[in-house]
């Protein structure tokens, strides 16, 4: 019972191959995961806004949309339907092709993303040996999307919005890809099935073996959140479409479906990198407590999906937009030598390995925790805990 | 240390977010088209004229003087005169405005033409669900839609709508006694004309040509 409920889906696609002939089998195999993935990814996005609207309402002690359905529910059929009725208008000196092109660019690679996340136990579209260089490899070339968005507009908010889209964009790229590299050392692999089933069986019988649970695993867990949320171009790091700045950054002169599909790239950049930091950090589909087996993995690793993104919004409801030059001191001041150290620490923890005395686990916990934590501490007083408060002078007021 | 205020404040939205779910006096917004608040007293929006009594057309107390058409800042004022006058709420006979128009699409709500206005006719009001189909026509508002009653002042702003009718109401008090003396005098005036002429002409002559005879009644300082 448990089996072929957690591989029901499996099961449901061999059975439906099973009717075709054999010639189509390799497409159509290839058709119904495309559009598995499709439409839970756009079913995920339609909830994701709703949510998020919802949530952002309550945290600023509103109510949020409620007028569409029952308690507003159907907020995103009606979103949706209001963007499909748009008129398209393109400026008349756009670069047409590239304007036209730009969002299709955008949803491309972060479509291609979803391909190597291991949904579940036997649940990966695509396995591949090296499925994080692919995975970083196409979801590097978003920026290109945002360029020629913001380039071919025409338009000095969308050039700005691109701009500093590309810096960010960039800067933030190596703190996430050097804090998956923690991971990467460690498991010895570069393959998200892989790493996900090193994350599996339970210390002592019931402490799930999850790569946030080590001290390199956590300071790399948040390092990576951070870096993915500035990927993802979300607040606090929403510069490149800061609509109290610039309109709506490099998209401002969308309108229509052209504008939902650089909403949905958004967004669907963001599950695809919170579907990685679920992979290497939250054990993937791995059940939390060895009881909890029962439950069908891929219901864990959707669930985690959907803890990652409300952490997202409850941090985009708290922190105020950065400035530029603060978020390229922090990128590259604070972020980068943090996941050098963090390095260290993960190769700290793996040649600890065969620490054999009594209590080792715990000793080597606090070491490794140490080599992070000190560096963090010094770092963050040198970089932000020396200016000293000093009393604001009002030279014309009162 | 680095990283404190994020959770500090990464707390204070979780308060929030349970708060709003568990104390509804959290919630500071109304839901607009259901729910209403009562409008603000110095909230102001377009203006509108004001007038006395129940017949807008008689008791309206602008008198075409178009300081304001004149003041307006956008313009947005259009005033044409009667050609014949009525009594005003003073008695005293005035002109009254055949055309007062008022464009909404160009007025800026600026409370100028209020301020300048010497007879407290034209008052901001605090209407603001104004919407049309038509954004030609419907936007110029004509003397008919213009004029409310002073009632409906007083509902919108009563602590200067009160002010502005203890002021009138004194003036008339004292237009009303003036006029009382004023036409005891003549009466008098009449009565003393009517006994004294016949019999000596001199004396009205004399009193004619003295100006610093005493009148039966000192006049009334205005």
């Amino acid at each position: 019972m448990f089996e072929t409920l957690d591989q029901i889906f499996i099961l449901l696609k061999q059975g439906v191959l099973g009717l075709l002939p054999q010639g189509i089998r390799p497409l159509a195999s290839c058709l119904l995961t495309v559009s598995a993935v499709f439409s839970v990814f756009g079913l995920l996005f339609a909830v994701t806004t709703l949510v998020e609207r919802k949530a952002l309402g309550r945290i600023q002690n509103r109510l949020g949309p409620n007028r569409v359905g029952p308690f507003g529910l159907l907020q995103p059929v009606a979103d949706g339907i209001k963007m499909l009725t748009k008129e398209n208008i393109v400026p008349r000196a756009a670069d047409r092709l590239v304007h036209f092109l730009a969002p299709v660019v955008l949803i491309v690679p972060v479509a291609l993303a979803f391909s190597v996340l291991p949904y579940g136990r036997n649940m990966v579209p695509v396995e591949l040996d090296a499925g994080l260089l692919f995975f970083f490899a196409v979801g590097a070339s978003t920026e290109l999307a945002v360029f020629m968005a913001g380039w071919s507009s025409r338009n000095k908010y969308a050039l700005l919005g691109a701009m500093r889209g590309i810096a960010q964009m960039i800067s933030y790229e190596i703190p996430l890809v050097l804090s998956t590299l923690a991971v990467v050392m460690v498991a010895g692999t570069l393959s998200l099935p892989q790493i996900v089933s090193a994350q599996g069986g339970y210390l002592f019988g019931w402490i799930p073996q999850w790569h946030v649970l080590t001290p390199w695993g956590l300071a790399g867990f948040v390092l990576f959140l951070i870096a993915a949320t500035a990927e993802s171009n979300r607040a606090p790091f929403d510069l490149p479409e800061a609509e109290s700045e610039l309109v709506a950054g490099y998209f401002t002169e969308y309108s229509g479906f052209k504008f939902a599909l650089f909403f949905l790239g958004e967004y669907w950049g963001l599950f695809a990198v919170s579907g990685l930091a679920v992979t290497f950090f939250l054990g993937g589909w791995h059940a939390p407590l060895p009881m909890l087996q029962w439950v069908p993995s891929w219901l864990w690793f959707f669930g985690k999906l959907l803890f990652l993104l409300s952490l997202f919004i409850w941090v985009r409801g708290t922190v105020p937009r950065l400035r530029t030059d603060q978020l390229m001191n922090y990128a590259w001041k604070f972020l980068l030598p943090l996941t050098l150290v963090n390095l260290v620490a993960a190769a700290a923890w793996h040649y600890s390995r065969s620490w054999d005395f009594p209590a080792a686990l715990l000793w080597r916990w606090l070491a490794c925790a140490a080599i992070i934590a000190i560096p963090y501490v010094l770092l963050g007083a040198a970089l932000g805990g020396g200016r000293q408060k000093t009393q604001r002078i009002y030279r014309y007021a009162d | 240390m680095l990283g404190t205020g994020i959770i500090k404040g990464l707390a204070e939205t979780a308060r929030n977010f349970i708060g709003s779910y568990t104390d509804p006096e959290r919630l500071v917004t109304v839901e607009y088209p259901d729910q209403k608040l009562p409008a603000k007293e110095n909230a102001r929006n377009f203006p509108f004229l004001v007038f006395d009594g129940d017949d807008w057309e008689k008791g309206l107390r602008c008198v075409a003087c178009q300081i304001c058409e004149k003041e307006c800042p956008p313009q947005c004022i259009y005033i044409e005169k009667s050609k014949d006058k009525k009594p005003d709420h003073l008695g005293k006979p005035q002109f009254y405005p055949a055309i007062f128009n008022i464009d909404v699409s160009v007025c800026m709500s600026c409370q100028i033409c209020v301020e300048v206005c010497p007879f407290e006719a034209i008052k901001m009001d605090t209407a603001f669900e104004l919407s049309t189909g038509d954004r030609f026509d419907a936007l110029l508002l004509r003397k008919d839609h213009l004029a409310k009653s002073n009632d409906y002042y007083n509902s919108i702003h009563p602590t200067e709508a009160g002010e502005i009718d203890a002021r009138r109401a004194e003036e008339r008090a004292k237009a009303e006694a003036k006029a009382k003396a004023d036409a005891e005098a003549k009466a008098k005036a009449a009565a003393a004309a009517v006994t004294e002429k016949p019999p000596d002409p001199t004396a009205a002559t004399a009193q004619k040509t003295n100006p610093d005879a005493p009148s039966p009644e000192p006049p009334k300082a205005n």
